[in-house]
């Protein structure tokens, strides 16, 4: 069965960390078109910090998204420090114990992830938020695995529908959050959240993918 | 962008060493940078007041801490929620034993960093209720007044919850009086020109020179309508003519009236407002008791101004009259 080691697994938040710094500009742009435009600068600070705090630290994958989670929570503040730090917590969480992560671990901890943000923020699918990427990359993670499918296939379905879930956002109208303000002027944008989640779920996969591959 | 700042990142840090020096017959720092505290808070035997916001609406947040107003304020980022965990702390500072009252006002991040942070303080054995401030009028409609923003009449909610909590209030009466002060209170903005976040460093919504957005947000949200400039009596009539009807205020209310500038707004311009406002009421019967016309709730460097009311009846006059002391609102007595 395709896994690989927890202990091995900080170069993921590490590529988490990276994603971000390198996408900092471009997702303020997003943000600045129906929103503050300050996305870029919030979660770049937060995953930095995270990066910083990791870069010397002898931690396995479960620590290293902790210590994601617990930065964002405490430091960011947002909407988004509470949403991610939630996020990264419960996926923490869901693999303490785990040695290994196969795709069932994963499995627990992409939909324990998504509860944890679907409690907190209450935005449905079409509100035009992270969640039009969430909720589909992890159906799409689920459907794939009661297929029977490899663990690797079923990370890159994940991936193709958090894309498709992200380009979704942009014909919808924003029902909840700060854009849900402008009523019909927030239709034709992407919607930033959804854009830094689907390069999160996208770097997430890659990574694994590539641990996978060891 | 012609600011005074230093470095763009660090505003919210260099603007709270400079507070806490010049009010520091009133305020201090906590173990959390991000959380400052009335110097005699936690008050023995009283319900902690705890509000936070975003940064950059001066004196909102912190400038009503002090003296029968608020105990502890979390601060975010510019236009950005404070963390839960600030959120929390500020709890811990203003709590006596009695309970805290976080009034705040209904922004995304806020909604969800108090209730996180409410889960973290209930850990601790701190019980934590909240009042959501939703005064804005142009935020959304009547029927869905749940979603619209807090806005400058979070002030008064502020003043009266302060009040009953100084006045010896439980929890329950500090909540319900706030709660009151609110229900009672509506607000709409004007805004004349755009602002810029100087970590971002341009403005991230526009106003066309020469026109005015007719319900604004306190960071730019979208209006009911986009004008041409026009006279400042004009603007009162259009503010009045949104503010009046919603509650709606009548001929024999008696009204506490804060019209403040967004930042950029000479306060001169604030007095031309509020003379036609006044006037306005007074024609429909509507009789000021107590009026605050400055800067109490801005958004950075935004030119133009919000009007709001709050009726009153004898409770909340008895509140408002109550002597406070804080940097953004000083009562003397009646």
């Amino acid at each position: 069965m395709e896994k690989f080691l927890n202990k091995d697994g900080k170069v993921i938040v590490l590529n988490l960390v990276k994603t971000i710094q390198e996408n900092k500009d471009y997702l303020s742009e997003v943000d600045g078109l129906i929103g503050d435009g300050d996305h870029g600068i919030n979660m770049n600070k937060g995953f930095t910090i995270c990066g910083e705090r990791l870069k010397d630290a002898d931690a396995d994958l479960s620590e290293s998204l902790k210590t994601l989670g617990r930065v964002l929570l405490t430091e960011i503040g947002g909407s988004m420090g509470p949403l991610y730090g939630t996020f990264f917590n419960r996926m923490a969480r869901s693999c303490k114990d785990e040695p290994e992560i196969n795709r069932d671990v994963f499995k627990k901890m992409i939909n324990e992830a998504l509860a944890g943000v679907s409690e907190l923020g209450n935005a449905k699918r079409g509100d035009k938020t992270l969640m039009d990427v969430l909720i589909p990359a992890t159906e799409a993670y689920n459907k794939a695995i009661e297929e029977n499918r490899s663990f690797k296939e079923a990370l890159l379905a994940m991936k193709e529908a958090a894309r498709e879930g992200m380009e979704s956002t942009r014909d919808m109208v924003a029902r909840v959050g700060r854009a849900s303000r402008l009523g019909e002027r927030s239709r034709g944008v992407l919607d930033a959240g959804s854009v830094s989640c689907n390069l999160l779920i996208a770097s997430l996969a890659d990574s694994m993918i590539a641990l996978l591959a060891n | 962008m012609q600011r005074i700042i230093n470095k763009p990142d660090m505003v919210v840090e260099d603007m709270l060493k400079g507070f806490v020096k010049a009010h520091d017959d009133i305020v201090m720092p906590t173990s959390n940078p991000r959380v400052l505290k009335y110097k005699d808070a936690p008050v023995k035997g009283k319900v902690g007041v705890v509000t936070g916001g975003g940064s950059g609406h001066k004196p909102a947040f912190i400038g009503y801490i002090g003296k029968n107003l608020c105990d502890a304020v979390a601060v975010g980022e510019i236009f950005s929620s404070p963390t839960a965990q600030a959120f929390y702390d500020a709890f811990r500072e203003a709590d006596s034993g009695k309970g805290v009252a976080c009034l705040y006002g209904n922004y995304a991040g806020d909604n969800m960093n108090v209730k996180m942070a409410i889960e973290l303080a209930a850990d601790d054995g701190i019980e934590v209720k909240t009042v959501v401030a939703n005064d804005d009028v142009a935020s959304a409609p009547k029927e869905e007044r749940h979603k619209r923003r807090g806005v400058a009449g979070e002030v008064f909610m502020w003043k009266i919850g302060g009040a009953k909590a100084a006045l010896g209030g439980s929890l329950d009466e500090v909540i319900a009086a706030a709660q009151k002060a609110i229900d009672n209170t509506r607000s709409v903005g004007i805004g004349l020109t755009p602002c810029t976040i100087p970590a971002v460093g341009h403005p991230n919504f526009e106003i066309k020179p020469g026109t005015m957005e007719v319900g604004i947000g306190h960071h730019g949200e979208p209006g009911v309508e986009v004008c041409e400039i026009k006279t400042a009596d004009e603007m009162a009539k259009m503010m009045v003519d949104i503010v009046v009807p919603d509650l709606p205020f009548v001929e024999g209310d008696e009204v506490a009236v804060i019209v403040s500038g967004l930042g950029a707004t000479p306060v001169m311009e604030l007095y031309i407002l509020y003379n036609k406002i006044e006037e306005l009421l007074a024609e429909k019967g509507i009789k000021v008791y107590k009026s605050f016309v400055g800067n109490y709730f801005t958004s950075l460097e935004m030119m133009g101004a919000t009007f709001t009311a709050m009726k009153l009846d004898d409770e909340l006059k008895e509140l408002l009259d109550l002597e406070c002391n804080s940097m953004g609102l000083k009562v003397f007595g009646k």
